[in-house]
């Protein structure tokens, strides 16, 4: 491990990326993700990468898609509404089996919204990120270290699995500075990109990428075999950190800048005699549902903590279908919550319980 | 060690920089820190603040809502965050630009008139070094020693005449007996 230096989580971001190997960069800025793009823009060339600002959000997912098929670790960033008009890009990436690694630094909405930091794209990331049957992985980093960390596992999930992988952060944790350090090298194996189009050079047979199948036959084997793959990601990739569980009454669940809310409330609690711990998923999709599991075998009641309308919540009762009530404890639209507010609500929460 | 610190003042006034500073020696010196700047269209010239941990164990939420130590660089700053400053906590005033004293007694406050003795001296733009200097000196975990050597990490080659400046400001508020 090098050095360690102080970075934003925007700069983090992009400085893992390159050091992952990603050589090209596709993207249009938006508060609050703004210095992920200056920071490429900056690095890139001495790099020997690629840095481009589009015309558009949607011109530079299609760019993506094009640098993806011919086989480069390419990343795109945007901030909630950038992410919506990439959303076809990334409907034609995942039904064309493409790794590309795509950045939200969610910001409040609807709509135009606020640039506020908010968690409120958690559905369409998990759920909705385009039209048709398919995931994305994502993953929620919560400090500048993990964004750096989890950036060099988002290429190589990518790679692995040939899909598109989210990173989902939010205002706070793009905006804030935290001392981190880069690790030389990832640990996964990856196979070659043989499907990749780089030109036959009249020695192969031609690769194509597409999404488009006229038969709906040949599509629903596409798919079925894409569903495969996830039921084999949800087997090995769901990725969690406990903290202070093995004994909670109250298990508090939230990832990203509302986990770090959450412990201070967590650690306010335990001093308080409350038996309560924190789930911080890591992953989103897949949702770390093994580990919710095990918790809820010993676990009175479960906090969803989030800077949303409550969109996890749904993700908990799933995950432990529905056997332990799920409370909700959030701010939404750029407000944060202050740790007194989840701890008055576990506070609330463990008053019911006796 | 803890410390949970908020600086607040208008844009341009350099409060994100010196709470880069801040962060910057705190890491040196082998702490946990982070950083967390106020973002937005208020960067052009409104309020700016940024919220400041420096702390031997790990950082849950970076943001401070209720501050041991308020550095106020202008009156609407103060206004803001006097009520949230915690119980014995410290403030710094700008005595320069806030001219009425903080009402409350449960807080320790010191007044540097930061701008005046910048503009004195020839660093227009360098009040927030001053005040730097002066929290420094009156708070327990900091030494002047860590604050220089991060700010040679911070001001960036292109700025090298500005690094001999900086460190004077510091300094002199470090010297200020008030």
């Amino acid at each position: 491990m090098a050095e360690k230096v102080l970075m934003k989580g925007n700069e983090a971001l992009a400085e893992a990326a390159m050091r992952a190997g990603c050589r090209f960069f596709f993207g249009y800025p938006i508060t609050p993700q703004t210095e992920v793009a200056a920071y490429m823009a900056k690095h890139m060339r001495k790099n020997g990468g690629t840095y481009l600002q589009a015309e558009s959000e949607i011109a530079a997912i299609n760019m993506v898609l094009g640098a993806a098929s011919a086989g480069q670790r390419v990343l795109t960033s945007s901030s909630s509404p950038g992410i919506s008009l990439k959303s076809e890009g990334i409907s034609y990436l995942a039904g064309s089996d493409l790794p590309a690694v795509i950045i939200n630094i969610q910001r409040g909405g609807p709509g135009l919204g606020g640039i506020q930091p908010s968690q409120s794209d958690y559905f369409q990331a998990t759920r909705g990120l385009g039209h048709g049957d398919f995931h994305v992985i994502v993953v929620a980093p919560s400090t500048v270290q993990e964004m750096v960390n989890l950036t060099y596992d988002a290429f190589d999930m990518a790679d692995l699995y040939r899909m598109p992988v989210m990173i989902l952060g939010d205002g706070i944790l793009g905006q804030m500075m935290e001392p981190a350090e880069f690790p030389t090298e990832s640990s996964r194996k990856l196979p070659a990109k043989d499907w990749a189009t780089t030109g036959t050079k009249g020695e192969r047979k031609k690769n194509i990428v597409n999404s488009l199948y006229l038969d709906p036959a040949e599509l629903e084997r596409t798919n079925f075999e894409r569903y495969e793959r996830y039921e084999k990601i949800k087997a090995t990739e769901q990725k969690a950190e406990c903290f202070m569980t093995e004994d909670a009454d109250i298990v508090v669940v939230a990832y990203g800048a509302a986990a770090r809310v959450a412990k201070n409330a967590v650690l306010a609690a335990r001093d308080a005699g409350i038996k309560v711990g924190i789930v911080r998923p890591i992953t989103l999709w897949p949702y770390p549902s093994d580990t919710l599991k095990e918790v809820a075998k010993t676990a009175k009641a479960f906090l969803s903590v989030e800077l949303s309308m409550g969109q996890m919540v749904e993700d908990i009762k799933l995950s432990i279908d529905c056997a332990k009530p799920v409370y909700l404890c959030n701010r939404t639209g750029g407000m944060v919550m202050k740790p007194d507010e989840v701890l008055a609500k576990i506070k609330e929460i463990s008053g019911g319980l006796k | 060690m803890k410390n949970e610190i908020v600086i607040a003042g208008f844009g341009g006034q350099g409060i994100l920089f010196s709470g880069k500073v801040m962060v910057y020696a705190g890491m040196m010196d082998g702490h946990q820190v982070s950083w967390l700047p106020s973002y937005g269209p208020e960067m052009r010239g409104g309020t700016a603040n940024c919220s400041v941990i420096i702390s031997d164990s790990p950082i849950g939420s970076p943001i401070v809502n209720d501050p041991e130590i308020l550095i106020a660089m202008n009156l609407p700053s103060l206004d803001k965050f006097e009520d949230a400053i915690v119980p014995n906590g410290v403030a710094f005033i700008d005595s320069t630009l806030i001219t009425r004293k903080v009402a409350r007694e449960d807080v320790k406050s010191f007044y540097i008139p930061s701008t005046q003795m910048a503009n004195d001296n020839g660093m227009t733009g360098l009040a927030n070094m001053i005040m730097l200097g002066k929290v420094i000196r009156e708070v327990p975990g900091f030494e002047l020693d860590s604050i220089i050597a991060a700010i040679k990490k911070v001001v960036p080659a292109r700025k090298a005449e500005m690094l001999e400046k900086n460190i004077k400001a510091v300094e002199m508020g470090y010297n200020y007996e008030g």
